[in-house]
């Protein structure tokens, strides 16, 4: 059961073979994605052709690298612009978020924080298509009351933005309302003490004190809204981001170009998931002090 | 700036019915982003599935979606299909990942536990499209596992290991795994281990001490995996396409088929309204049955 209770080796080993045999389990799909952008084949199937960089650099069809394919290259920049618009206003809501519930006192605030936790357990689909239908309806009754036509409100970017930023910013007011609520209120009143106005001592006691959970939580809204997909999938356009456009491909029929990109994501992903592991440390130091 | 206005810990306590204009303003944000992304989109939701379309943007008031659904062997077979399989999903994350979890909470130690720990979430850090595009590339008829059960000599030709029920289980684990894993550690790191050696000194075998100390220990970490791996599951669109196939049907797949496919928003709106409300019914049952609640839940 534990380490310092007496136990048969064969139940020791027995469990020691499960523990293994869940990590196999957990890192074969990523790692047969990745080692099959390598393959000297036109699908991301057995059998194993030798290695080529094709899937990468290639310039000829039917090897078209992921650094050669304009529509892939076009829905990467989609899925970028998507990820730092939404990264950055669910950190700023979120901030708002968790200074409101960690420091003011306000009739109704506990039927807030359970609506502000909702996004939590609705399903990405459901909250796709209600903000679908609610764009819709707001863009229709304007142009019959006014004739204008709102394009924007109209499956496309901007709605891509508002459906993913609307359960992201969940997780941001989460992480930094947990932070904020260490914070020693004492340091913001020595400052006040020395002069300083209200948002000086903010800005310049508290809110870089709040700075790794800031750090962090847009770390995991840019990763989130990057790989978003069926919120995403009933808001989306003409322009589609990564995940819209690998899918279609996928659904076609793939090559190892998809490897190549699944690949490069799953680098860019562990490097920002260090990032804010790094970044998570640091919190950790500047608590124990 | 006075939207940052700060109240001091003992002013905390005050209730003061009028709200002030910075907690106001500090306030806006929070309001509109729940009341035009979360509040007012799920009550148009449950209007327009409430509606019939009559003519071009002419509707009225009509339960017809809501007959069509429970008359329509396909959408209600489907319905419960998806309802069973999370509940089946749900209950074989927990079984695969209990022991897991209790490796890294209780057996291991030191970095080598942080290792393992680590190593769990790092697939939940790649897209879902990636990991299901894993498990196609290992499952398919050419594929790596039909590779080398050719070439182990168990079977003679290729076979086909996609597109059917028992992979889908394999994906919807895989996928939901780390919400299962990272309550359990959290409780199980709780769990005192004097209290296994008093159970252990007291005579009580391997099983008697998981039944009667740890499990019950752990209820609260495998009551809040449980709620949200069903939720998930019950909400996940990718894995049932990709690796279900034609014959198993997914009901996030009929929303999106009324929506996109058959340009029925009615219909998929009900259909939406439907999942939401089994999914929170089941997520208040979980809450109740295991007395936590949504907060808890979320720590």
């Amino acid at each position: 059961m534990i380490p310092s209770l007496p136990q048969s080796k064969f139940s020791t080993r027995l469990y020691a073979a499960y523990i293994t045999l869940f990590f196999i389990y957990l890192a074969a799909p990523l790692v047969v994605v990745g080692v099959f952008a390598f393959n000297d084949s036109l699908f991301p199937s057995m059998p194993w052709n030798g290695v080529t960089f094709d899937w990468f650099v290639g310039t000829e069809e039917p090897r078209i690298g992921i650094f050669n394919d304009g529509q892939l290259l076009e829905s990467i920049g989609y899925s970028g612009f998507i990820a730092v618009c939404v990264t950055l206003l669910s950190v700023f809501v979120g901030t708002c978020n968790a200074f409101l519930f960690e420091r003011h006192n306000f009739p109704g605030k506990n039927v807030l924080y359970i609506f502000a936790l909702m996004p939590l357990v609705i399903p990405g689909v459901i909250l796709g298509i209600s903000i679908l239908i609610f764009t819709n309806s707001i863009a229709n009754g304007v142009e019959d009351s006014f004739g204008l036509d709102l394009d924007f409100l109209r499956p496309g970017l901007f709605i891509v933005i508002m459906g993913q930023f609307a359960f992201v910013t969940t997780i941001t007011t989460l992480v930094i309302s947990a932070r904020l609520r260490k914070f020693d209120t004492s340091l913001e009143e020595a400052a006040l003490n020395l002069g300083a106005t209200k948002w000086e001592a903010v800005k310049t006691i508290t809110l870089p004190f709040l700075k790794p959970a800031m750090i962090g939580a847009g770390i995991v809204c840019f990763l989130m809204s990057f790989e978003n997909f069926n919120t995403t999938l009933m808001l989306v356009g003409s322009d589609s981001p990564l995940t819209i456009t690998m899918f279609d491909r996928l659904k076609q029929g793939s090559t190892p170009a998809l490897n190549a990109v699944s690949l490069m994501l799953m680098v860019v992903s562990g490097v920002l998931a260090l990032i804010s592991v790094f970044v998570q440390r640091d919190k950790k130091a500047v608590d124990d002090e | 700036m006075s939207t940052l206005q700060m109240t001091s810990g003992t002013e905390k306590s005050d209730t003061i019915p009028m709200i002030k204009l910075g907690t106001f303003l500090l306030m806006l944000p929070l309001l509109l982003w729940l009341f035009l992304l979360i509040i007012l989109p799920h009550l148009d939701l449950l209007t327009v599935s409430l509606r019939e379309k009559l003519g071009y943007r002419e509707y009225a008031f009509s339960l017809q979606n809501y007959i069509e659904f429970f008359t329509e062997p396909l959408y209600w077979n489907t319905f419960v299909r998806t309802a069973v399989m999370s509940i089946v999903a749900t209950a074989i994350t927990l079984v695969v990942g209990f022991p897991v979890s209790y490796y890294i909470a209780k057996v291991i130690k030191g970095k080598k536990r942080n290792l393992l720990f680590m190593m769990c979430l790092i697939p939940f850090w790649v897209s879902e499209l990636v990991r299901t595009f894993g498990w196609m590339i290992l499952l398919r008829e050419s594929g790596v596992i039909s590779s080398f059960l050719q070439w182990a000599g168990l079977v003679d030709g290729p076979v086909e290991l996609l597109y059917s029920d028992a992979t889908l289980m394999v994906g919807l684990v895989y996928t939901s795994m780390l919400f299962m894993v990272v309550p359990l550690v959290s409780v199980l790191d709780t769990l005192d281990d004097s209290l296994i050696e008093a159970g252990y000194d007291l005579g009580g075998s391997t099983y008697s001490i998981l039944r009667e100390i740890v499990i019950p220990h752990a209820m609260p970490g495998i009551a809040s995996g449980c709620i949200v791996v069903f939720m998930l599951t019950l909400g996940n669109y990718l894995t049932p396409t990709l690796l279900g196939g034609k014959d198993s049907l997914w009901f996030t797949e009929q929303i999106y088929n009324q929506f996109i496919t058959r340009f029925n928003w009615e219909s998929g709106s009900a259909f939406g309204f439907l999942l939401l409300f089994l999914s929170s019914v089941i997520v208040f049952v979980g809450l109740k049955l295991s007395r936590q609640t949504l907060a808890d839940t979320v720590k």
